[in-house]
């Protein structure tokens, strides 16, 4: 799916912040804290029923982003305004009621389960909370046919989290954040801690259960491939800040920023002629703490372009000139483009 | 002459709950400056594969089988004789780089240490060579970083602290059992190519053990499939990414969704792996196998020699990958 311009953003986000306070351990009791920026003034939108893959390496505040978008941390400044509507305004109760069409999944899918409640249980909690006009019965039945829908046998609906593989476990929380059919929900690193022949597997299950129930999701990975495969469009994070958007076709045919070039110039390909003769552009060092990020471009200490300039100004995510929905954060795109 | 000779190595792990075989009836062989890569899925049996080599297994782990190092049936060694090969010999690099340092000792006592033992060097002649081994594996300011403690070390350059490590002694052979599972790709770009060239400058044998496909792709001479504890299919990378015979190689080859290819549906292997208290009987793979027949049920296929250097375990014959 392409985007759709003409359509109003189900989720609009604007230079949204989230930053953490953290005070050293041999500070004085006076001493102001220290703002570590896991996310530094972040745009986006996020269209119906469309997928957008959020990609980047660990600390790089993708998941930051991802509880920011439901308000699950504290956000420092921007807005999150989701149906019209800005979620950073919403009171405790109000919040809470908006949470029925906003849902997640999250990475370990064990640890995210209740151990001391039963399938059925788990899975039907979202109703007491948000329908508690429902009979039991009413209850039961919808349990049963969500269930079968994310590809649960209907008799295993008393037993525990500990008595499932990691896949069933997703399937699990699957049903759990899909029981309210919310508009929008956000998978933060959901395959990642499977194996890849039960990854396909509920890659293949997402992807059905948002064409049926016209979902958009916000799928966080740092795998590329999975990435590339479920997402409509594409958002690369570096150290808090957005490097590149872009449909998904466009972002991996002809990246832009030389951070996306080097990330996927990196993952290794399953097929021994091409992984051989391929060229990887090695990024030099290591990430830089986020607690003192690098002065104008966060990117600049490890890029090979970088210059003066770069250390001065922060390039904001612009559009490229060829090409409207493909925007890009740098200054040097069109000198050596 | 083959620098490793591993013949029908098993491994058993008595348990609460019985016996558990972790690795069945494993053989390979690996000549020097070859690199084979172990691929599986978690529970296959790859890791304790490498911790039977090493003599590293758990208390509860029993071996059978042989592998002979340099003609030397190293699992009947003694801890002793064993201790005298580690390091030395054959080397380790583990999976998780944040909890295989010593987080009491600097960095360059770490590393000291392995100089002083085997080689019986001085502090100051192994305090230089580590320096030099740092600077190999291209840890910048090195001098500096042997006075750190390894919490002040990023993960890509603890697992280069790891590879240094284990190199030091210019060890013949070096087991590396996911040593970049834990990282970013574009550090996990950094080792890897680090890798090949150690490989070409010290012509070092390698045993990889990943599960990632990729990773085997650009590093690994030969592959060995494993799936509970047996193999599958083994042959030369090519031979095995490219006619892959067996339809759990083939299962895992189109699971995984890659950045060079479209596509809407992934092909999924159906099912779980197979839990080893309570294996299936005939083939382990025949209840996820879509072309499963009665035998396959019934008899475990024996692991077969098809052509020469590879070899199989199916009951369907090897051209059937190549003809459909």
């Amino acid at each position: 799916m392409n985007v759709q311009t003409s359509k109003n953003p189900l989720m609009e986000v604007s230079d949204l912040k989230v930053h953490f306070a953290i005070k050293s351990d041999n500070a004085w009791p006076w001493s102001k804290a220290k703002a570590l920026k896991a996310v530094d003034g972040v745009n986006l939108s996020i269209f119906e029923g469309e997928t957008l893959g959020v990609v980047g390496e660990s600390g790089c505040g993708k998941s930051t982003l991802a509880r920011a978008l439901l308000r699950l941390v504290p956000i420092t400044q921007g807005h999150v305004v989701w149906c019209g509507q800005d979620l950073t305004e919403l009171d405790k109760k109000q919040m809470r009621d908006k949470r029925q069409e906003l849902q997640m999944i999250f990475q370990d899918p064990l640890a995210s389960l209740d151990p001391r409640m039963t399938v059925g249980d788990i899975i039907a909690e979202p109703l007491h909370t948000f329908q508690p006009h429902l009979s039991k019965q009413q209850v039961k039945e919808q349990v049963r046919e969500m269930m079968a829908r994310v590809g649960l046998l209907p008799n295993v609906i008393n037993r525990y989290p500990h008595e499932f593989s990691g896949g069933q476990c997703q399937r699990i929380g699957i049903a759990r954040a899909l029981i309210l059919k919310p508009k929008l929900v956000v998978c933060d690193e959901p395959v990642s801690a499977l194996d890849v022949s039960i990854q396909a597997q509920v890659v293949n299950l997402l992807k059905e259960l948002q064409k049926e129930m016209g979902l958009s999701l916000v799928f966080i990975a740092h795998d590329l491939s999975v990435v590339k495969h479920i997402s409509d469009r594409v958002l690369v994070m570096y150290l808090g800040n957005a490097v590149e958007l872009a449909d998904k076709t466009s972002l991996y045919d002809n990246p832009q920023h030389p951070y996306t070039k080097a990330l996927l110039s990196a993952v290794p390909v399953p097929d021994p002629k091409i992984e051989r003769h391929k060229s990887i552009q090695l990024l030099a060092g290591d990430l830089p703490s986020p607690i003192s990020p690098p002065s104008g471009c966060v990117f600049r200490t490890r890029c090979p372009h970088a210059n003066e300039h770069c250390a001065e100004h922060k390039p904001p995510l612009s559009v490229i000139a060829d090409d409207r929905s493909h925007q890009a954060a740098c200054s040097r795109l069109l000198e050596f483009a | 002459m083959n620098l490793l000779e591993v013949d029908q190595l098993q491994v058993n792990f008595k348990t609460p709950d019985g016996f558990v075989t972790a690795v069945n009836n494993l053989n390979f062989t690996l000549a020097q400056g070859e690199t084979l890569g172990i691929v599986g899925e978690s529970g296959s049996g790859k890791s304790q594969t490498a911790f039977a080599l090493m003599g590293l297994l758990a208390k509860n782990g029993v071996i059978e089988g042989q592998a002979r190092f340099e003609g030397q049936n190293i699992l009947s060694l003694s801890d002793q004789q064993m201790n005298r090969i580690r390091s030395k010999e054959i080397a380790m690099i583990f999976q998780d780089p944040m909890t295989s340092l010593n987080p009491y000792m600097k960095v360059g006592k770490q590393l000291m240490e392995v100089l002083m033992l085997h080689k019986g060097m001085s502090k100051a002649e192994a305090f230089e060579a580590s320096v030099q081994m740092l600077d190999a594996v291209k840890m910048p300011e090195a001098r500096k970083r042997m006075h750190m403690y390894p919490h002040e070390f990023s993960g890509g350059m603890r697992q280069r602290v790891m590879i240094a490590m284990a190199l030091l002694c210019q060890p013949k052979l070096l087991i590396a059992d996911e040593p970049t599972t834990a990282l970013d790709v574009t550090v996990q770009a950094q080792i890897l190519t680090l890798l090949n060239e150690l490989k070409k400058d010290f012509n070092t044998a390698i045993v990889m053990i990943t599960h990632d496909l990729g990773v085997v792709a650009g590093l690994c001479d030969k592959v060995l499939v494993m799936y509970a504890g047996q193999t599958m299919e083994y042959g030369s990378t090519e031979d095995v990414f490219y006619q892959p015979t067996h339809p759990y190689t083939r299962g895992l080859l189109q699971a995984i969704p890659r950045l060079d290819s479209e596509g809407d549906i992934l092909t999924t292997i159906p099912g779980n792996p197979p839990n080893l208290l309570n294996l299936p009987s005939g083939c382990p793979f025949h209840s996820r196998c879509e072309f499963a027949e009665e035998r396959c049920v019934k008899e475990a296929p024996t692991l077969e020699e098809y052509q020469v250097g590879k070899l199989r375990a199916c009951h369907k014959s090897a051209d059937w990958g190549v003809a459909s």
